[in-house]
């Protein structure tokens, strides 16, 4: 019984342990963007999506582009003179920066995403392909990655499989800049170096108070104790450094008088521009 | 939302068009803020530039996209790649229905160093072909305290015009009344998203009580920041006694130029009292061959302007963190008294 004989119905299995995806808030903005910019009768936008691939096999997308596209019943059109143009001026800015799949807008996989990705498979091994619900349609934002998988029986191929993979959103980068700021449609004024501190503050507050509350609810039997909220409060507080109050008083007036001492620098030195200019302007010419 | 930016019609913008407002906002989409960041901050600590595009309408500046230039390299050839570069990306974006007019640049600075001659030049550059242009800067050493610092600047117009002259004596700044703080404008920044986003970025947003932002915010550690602040406004402390200098060497040239012309004079009219009471003609008394006579050129004023400017800036910036660490002082206190 020859083994080779046999044809064998297999799904070859996508290269690499488990696959993630990173996806950084700044290719979920340009998606939206695109869609909202999207010709009259385009239903949905594609592009490239630009990053690269961590060793531990994660997929860190970083960038992302639109590329023009028509769609007719079963047929896809895509610019690929477009798309290579793109990725020529991206690399040009960062030569990091490599296509590791496509995009589309709507939810889930469609009939022509399956050739798309056949040709992004071409560009690169193993692509992944993002898809962004920006219709909402089951009522939430849904942002799915996949990559394929061949089915084939032996060597003959028969279809392909799109298979989910998690995706992580790294929204460091956006909270850093504050989702009060990206959340609303509009913002007056960004927000001042105080004023970030004094909001920043107040939530430490309400956190504290938050702890508070619930300690005195454990300790009164309004509240069954949980012992893991009880060991972060325990770590938390073993964090602080213990210091005699002497040693701490020490320390925080020490760096008042630094911070004073560059303070009174820069008013000095303030004022000593504003005098200078004043003599400069004054200064007639002998 | 109760802030809908004012909805104006076809013909008030028009109108607008007409008179010219200044430019009092500009309004900045979210994703070019994050683009901005992305870029300045994959290349910090070099410093990088980009085009923004958007629409300008009646005394706001919308920009609602941008695109990062190639870090620039000192050739001609490159230099027309360059160029090529920025029309060809102008072109892909118009593809896609990306608004295709620019508005300015963006740059990324270290501990806001800006104010240069580059800068000025850049801008100058800008405002030929394009009535409205700004500025944005982005300083992403700063972010790493939570601060978003961004800015939108522009040269004032009076600025502007003694550039072109290139006149920076002192008599002309103090014909226009210009002083250091009237080189640069900064212009308020307002922020807006579009519904879609705005719905992502609610739908998206953790649950997590504490930000990234509010770590940042509240790290206890600015000595190096400060420090190297400090260092900054030595090096600008240097450069502006330097150029004191020229000036105290311009005008002690120009005391030591007049008494001699005065001396010559008083030569020249004895001499031309002899020569009459001789009989004879007398020589003119200026004489513009006489090397004396020749002016000397007042050394431009700019460069002070722009020192200046910098040393401002960077009290700004002390000042700034010394308030935040007071706060965080008190704060730290306050906890451990507790």
């Amino acid at each position: 019984m020859a083994l080779s004989d046999r044809t064998v119905l297999q799904f070859s299995s996508p290269s690499g342990p488990a696959l993630s995806v990173k996806v950084h808030p700044v290719v979920i903005f340009n998606i939206c963007n695109c869609y909202i910019r999207r010709p009259d009768q385009a239903e949905r936008v594609i592009g490239t999506l630009l990053g690269s691939v961590l060793p531990d096999g994660t997929v860190d997308v970083r960038n992302s582009y639109a590329v023009p596209h028509n769609e007719y019943s079963d047929q896809v059109a895509l610019d690929i003179d477009y798309h290579h143009n793109m990725l020529m001026a991206h690399q040009k800015v960062n030569t990091k920066e490599v296509i590791v799949g496509w995009y589309s807008t709507g939810f889930g996989v469609t009939g022509g995403s399956a050739l798309i990705h056949e040709f992004y498979s071409r560009e690169v091994p193993n692509p992944i392909h993002l898809t962004v619900d920006t219709t909402f349609t089951n009522g939430e934002a849904a942002i799915k990655a996949f990559v394929s998988v061949n089915l084939s029986l032996g060597d003959q191929q028969l279809a392909a499989q799109f298979q989910d993979i998690p995706v992580d959103l790294r929204m460091a980068e956006a909270e850093r800049v504050g989702y009060e700021l990206l959340k609303s449609t509009m913002v007056d004024k960004l927000p001042s170096d105080l004023e970030g501190m004094e909001a920043s503050m107040e939530r430490l507050l309400a956190l504290i108070d938050d702890v508070y509350r619930y300690v005195d609810d454990v300790v009164e039997g309004r509240i069954a104790p949980d012992n893991n909220i009880g060991r972060f409060i325990a770590d938390t507080l073993s964090s602080l450094p213990k210091m005699s109050p002497a040693a701490l008083d020490k320390l925080v007036n020490d760096s008042l008088q630094d911070q004073l001492l560059l303070l009174y620098l820069s008013s000095i030195t303030r004022t000593q521009l504003s005098l200078a200019e004043k003599l400069n302007t004054a200064a007639q010419i002998l | 939302m109760a802030n809908q930016p004012p909805v104006r019609s076809f013909l008030q913008a028009a109108k607008s068009e007409e008179t010219a407002l200044p430019l009092r906002v500009v309004q900045m989409e979210g994703l070019v803020i994050l683009k901005i960041i992305k870029h300045c901050k994959e290349f910090s600590p070099a410093l990088v530039t980009g085009q923004l595009l958007g629409l300008d309408v009646g005394s706001v500046l919308e920009v609602t996209d941008c695109f990062p230039f190639p870090i620039r390299e000192e050739d001609e050839e490159l230099e027309a790649e360059g160029a090529n570069y920025q029309l060809e990306m102008m072109r892909c974006l118009r593809e896609v229905n990306v608004d295709n007019n620019t508005v300015g640049w963006y740059q990324s600075t270290l501990s806001g160093s800006y104010q240069t001659v580059e800068l000025i030049e850049t801008f100058m550059n800008y405002q030929e072909n394009i009535r409205r242009c700004v500025c944005i800067i982005y300083d992403p050493s700063k972010s790493s305290q939570g601060v978003l610092a961004l800015k939108a600047l522009k040269l004032s117009d009076s600025f502007m015009e003694l550039y072109r002259n290139n006149n920076f004596t002192g008599e002309k700044l103090r014909e226009k009344n210009l002083t250091w703080v009237d080189i640069f404008e900064e212009i308020p920044i307002k922020v807006s998203n579009s519904p879609l986003i705005s719905a992502f970025m609610t739908e998206l947003e953790a649950d997590t009580p504490v930000t990234q932002c509010d770590y940042d915010r509240l790290q206890l550690s600015t000595t190096p920041f400060m420090e190297r602040n400090v260092e900054f406004l030595i090096e600008c402390m240097d450069d502006l006694s330097m150029e004191q200098q020229k000036f105290q060497f311009y005008y002690r040239n120009l005391s030591r130029q007049q008494s001699q012309q005065q001396a010559f004079l008083q030569k020249r009219r004895q001499d031309n009292m002899a020569r009459k009471a001789a009989g004879e003609d007398p020589l003119p008394e200026e004489d513009p061959l006489n090397p004396i006579f020749k002016p000397i050129p007042e050394p431009s004023r700019l460069d002070s302007f722009l020192v200046t400017n910098q040393i401002a800036n960077y009290c700004n910036q002390i000042n700034g963190v010394a308030g935040q660490s007071f706060n965080r002082l008190y704060l730290m206190k306050a906890l451990h008294e507790n």
